[in-house]
């Protein structure tokens, strides 16, 4: 065997131009990467710039931080941040436990016909585009010729402008985003179970636990690595809350509670065209959330050794 | 008293049961039901839908909704857009990434580390809206279909799935073939992407879904709608009949215009549904796959 493994390894200890190949086949890839992901990058100088298409990035005048002032300094600052907070901590405290909670139910149901059915169907929404899942809230919402609307009146209740509450915006935002992503990401739950071994429920089971202290005492400790590592990711991207969605879902009556950091930016940058300015709040977002990943990954790998690098 | 408790737990477990399955009954239902009540009333009386009185079944079933689809300026031009770039940006990604990922999963490649960290890095650190908006600008890939292309070509996570994959495959195999004369991309080509068929399926189903929902990305680099994909004419569609039917209810109401909505909805997500069955299994695949941890 040792000989065998011997000239197995020597392919990986070649002379490197004699794999020039492999190096062209990363060619077009680290291409595609360094053009459309890291030389975006170069435009973030113009956040401390008067940007001038005319002149371009590099001529355009310094301003230094004047745009950050200006922000901090509008009453945007204060509305934006408070709504992407309170968004992103609603889908924390709702949204992440929810898949968790699927998936611990899946793995009680015995039937192994029904549970594959309920998980297949429970995909689907994940599959649908935003745009389609946002037409069918606004069009059910509808006060005029929504379902819901329509319900309500047949029971004797006044119609609700539903997307026009600010009030009710985060739970319907809440609610669309379980109902897209629950069954999706309770898979990678339902596969962390499948992992766990089947001797331990046997031994629980031979010292007389019940259900309820199976889950409690092999099931979810199983599943807490699992459960770590995506509470890693999503405080990461706290501040990442899904401004696509909200651009399709908001409008001017409710922007007191939707107006989120990135739709902001949106807004200011691409409808109003001001560049420069929009740049600077999205680079404080992005600067902030990084900070967020790497305090988030120093703490999880001192309490609990998990850690996303 | 021994027995007695034995039962009451049976009891308790029957009853967690009953509601458990109740409850998965529950979320069945609320997955399907927004789907169902879109084709319903797509084929439904538009008065009838307005008035709530389609909840269950069609009523005064009509197909007039689906003959005013083709009078939608572009309809087809975007629905056949969405599928050219669902299927030629599935196909770049799924070359350009494997080849990348293939060469990245050989340990002999000089600087593997730091391109691996690039790669990462692209996860967490993101450049935002409007610098990829100038920088599509600067390359004069604005409002160009190629743009669409390459731009959104690379993922990161997908290239790590990809890596990942090739790097289980035993070196060995990689060993024989180089004595049978072969190359690095004709081992790659004829021994690495036969082994990797599910992989390749499910990242392929992967990067052709999000193309054919991808609809941000082409709202702000496409400003010519003849190039724009379903979902961005989907949204103007969506728009503008709120607003025309805001103006309606002055004059005459259009009530096909109601149960529109629902029919281009339901046209939209046809091929999704349609295709899902038969490949729902490899998007499981992939996720557990990623799961594993690159």
């Amino acid at each position: 065997m040792e000989p065998g493994k011997q000239t197995c390894r020597t392919p990986q200890k070649r002379k490197w131009w004699k794999d020039f190949d492999l190096y062209l086949m990363l060619c077009p890839m680290m291409l595609l990467i360094l053009v459309f992901s890291y030389k975006p990058l170069t435009s973030l100088v113009i956040a401390f710039k008067d940007y001038s298409p005319y002149k371009g990035i590099w001529e355009s005048e310094w301003v230094g931080l004047e745009y950050f002032y200006e922000f901090f300094h509008s009453a945007f600052a204060w509305r934006t941040i408070r709504n992407t907070v309170t968004i992103s901590l609603s889908m924390l405290i709702f949204g992440f436990p929810a898949p968790i909670i699927l998936a611990l139910l899946l793995n009680e149901i015995k039937n192994a016909k029904f549970r594959k059915l309920v998980q297949t169907v429970s995909y689907i929404p994940h599959f649908i585009s935003l745009v389609v899942v946002c037409s069918m809230v606004t069009s059910f919402l509808s006060p005029t010729s929504g379902i819901v609307n329509a319900v309500l009146k047949s029971l004797g209740f006044e119609p609700v402008y539903f997307l026009s509450k600010p009030e009710l915006f985060v739970p319907i935002y809440v609610i669309v985003n379980i109902w897209q992503t629950i069954g999706y990401n309770s898979i990678v739950y339902i596969a962390a179970l499948t992992s766990i071994p089947d001797d331990l429920y046997e031994a629980a089971k031979v010292d007389g636990a019940n259900r309820l202290q199976q889950a409690l005492h092999i099931t979810l400790p199983g599943l807490l690595p699992t459960i770590m590592v995506m509470l890693l990711v999503q405080l990461g991207s706290i501040l990442d809350v899904g401004y696509e969605m909200i651009i399709l879902l908001y409008n001017p009556s409710i922007y007191e509670t939707a107006d989120v950091i990135n739709t902001y930016v949106y807004r200011s940058g691409i409808l109003e065209g001001r560049y420069d300015y929009a740049t600077a709040i999205g680079l404080l977002n992005s600067v902030i959330s990084f900070i967020l990943v790497i305090l988030a990954n120093k703490v999880s790998k001192k309490i609990t050794e998990t850690s996303l690098w | 008293m021994r027995m007695k408790r034995k039962e009451k737990k049976i009891n308790g477990s029957k009853l967690f049961d009953g509601f458990n399955y109740c409850l998965m009954a529950v979320i069945l239902l609320c997955t399907l039901y927004p789907f169902y009540y879109t084709l319903i009333a797509s084929v439904s009386n538009g008065s009838d839908v307005i008035r709530g009185n389609v909840i269950f079944w069609p009523i005064g079933v009509t197909l007039e909704a689906y003959k005013r689809i083709p009078s939608i300026a572009n309809f087809f031009l975007s629905y056949g857009n969405t599928i050219f770039y669902t299927v030629f940006g599935a196909g770049i990604s799924v070359i350009v990434m494997s080849m990348g990922a293939y060469a990245l999963s050989r340990t002999r490649l000089k600087g593997r580390r730091v391109f691996g960290f690039l790669i990462s890095l692209t996860l967490w650190f993101k450049a935002g809206i409007i610098p990829i908006y100038l920088n599509m600008d600067s390359l004069n890939l604005l409002d160009t279909r190629i743009g669409i292309l390459l731009g959104f070509a690379c993922n990161a996570f997908y290239i790590i799935i990809m890596r990942t994959y090739f790097e289980g495959i035993p070196v060995e195999l990689e060993e024989v073939a180089r004595l049978d004369g072969l190359g690095n991309f004709g081992i790659f080509t004829k021994i690495m992407v036969p082994l990797s068929k599910p992989m390749f399926a499910t990242i392929a189903l992967y990067c052709a879904v999000n193309r054919w929902n991808g609809y941000f990305w082409s709202m702000i680099l496409l400003k010519d709608i003849k190039k724009a994909p379903l979902q961005v004419l989907l949204k103007k569609i969506i728009v503008e009949n709120q607003m025309m039917s805001a103006l309606d209810s002055s004059a005459g109401f259009d009530f096909t215009r109601e149960t529109l909505v629902y029919a281009i909805i339901v046209v939209s997500i046809i091929p999704i549904i349609l295709v899902y069955p038969f490949v729902q299994k490899y998007f499981v695949k992939g996720l557990t796959v990623g799961a594993v941890k690159g």
